[in-house]
């Protein structure tokens, strides 16, 4: 059985959630595992997050839908004064075949000069948003298969392969 | 879907407990931190703790709100706690390393 399908979205943070929740609800009818839909969701999540943040430089996550100007209070929620996000497209492909899934998270923004280097667990190139440079390492773990194909000025395109349907659990015990 | 609010960081003795929502992830972490900081700044707390009974999601955000509180107390000797972590979440503090730096309680 082959089944695919193709999602372009806006690079907002808004669409974090989306983009993971559109995955899962593809992936549903196959019965995974607790732990296969959490791997597969938080893979997602972060390569469209790394799309959003380092491709089109969108760096702040609003909290709350549509949210982009004002003061921020905890009554009115996050908001970044004078702040407009960068217009920019991510590209979110999704194909099953049998029990494999294939993902592919691509976008057309600045893209990475060092993939290698950007792989390591805990190096990032943007230490001041407090995240953690972990990004890649979680692609890895929680998926069979990574790739990354990116060069600056071309933009990223990440591939990503899980089989479903193996018990998640087996063999990825760390 | 739902977010943090105003109610879920509380301050007890010389704790933060921040109540964590049920998805964490880049778009809602920035506001947590933010708030999260208002409260160490102005209650004067030692230590944090996060509270993960609500939370079903999390991906790398996740360390980085932690890890950043935990940069910001420990050189005042506070700690960073974790309760109500369930088994993936726990696997991502594993992966991350994490667990060295906060103690996961019991509950």
């Amino acid at each position: 059985m082959k089944n695919e399908m193709e999602i372009i979205f806006d690079a907002l943070s808004d669409n974090e959630g989306f983009a993971r929740t559109a995955v899962a609800a593809f992936i549903a009818h196959l019965n995974p595992t607790l732990e296969e839909m959490a791997d597969i969701k938080t893979a997602v999540s972060e390569a469209v997050t790394n799309s959003i943040i380092h491709g089109y430089e969108n760096l702040y996550g609003y909290g709350r839908p549509g949210r982009e100007a004002g003061v921020c209070s905890e009554e009115t929620g996050p908001a970044r004064p004078g702040r407009r996000a960068n217009p920019g497209k991510v590209h979110l492909r999704c194909a099953l075949e049998n029990e494999i899934l294939h993902i592919e998270v691509a976008d057309s923004g600045k893209g990475i000069e060092d993939v290698e280097r950007a792989m390591e667990p805990l190096y990032t190139t943007k230490p001041e948003l407090e995240r953690s440079g972990m990004g890649f390492a979680f692609m890895e773990a929680f998926m069979d298969d990574l790739e990354v194909e990116s060069a600056p000025g071309k933009g990223t395109k990440v591939r990503m392969i899980k089989k479903i349907g193996v018990g998640g659990w087996i063999g990825h015990q760390c | 879907m739902e977010q943090i609010a105003a109610g879920d960081f509380q301050v007890i003795d010389d704790c933060l407990l921040i109540q964590l929502p049920e998805e964490i992830d880049h778009h809602g972490a920035g506001f947590i931190c933010e708030c999260a900081d208002r409260y160490l700044v102005r209650e004067e707390v030692r230590n944090v703790v996060f509270d993960f009974g609500r939370t079903r999601f999390m991906d790398s955000s996740g360390i980085g709100i932690v890890m950043g509180r935990y940069r910001k107390i420990s050189c005042f000797g506070g700690r960073v706690y974790a309760i109500h972590v369930d088994r993936q979440i726990e696997r991502i503090f594993k992966l991350s390393g994490l667990n060295k730096i906060v103690e996961v309680l019991e509950s």
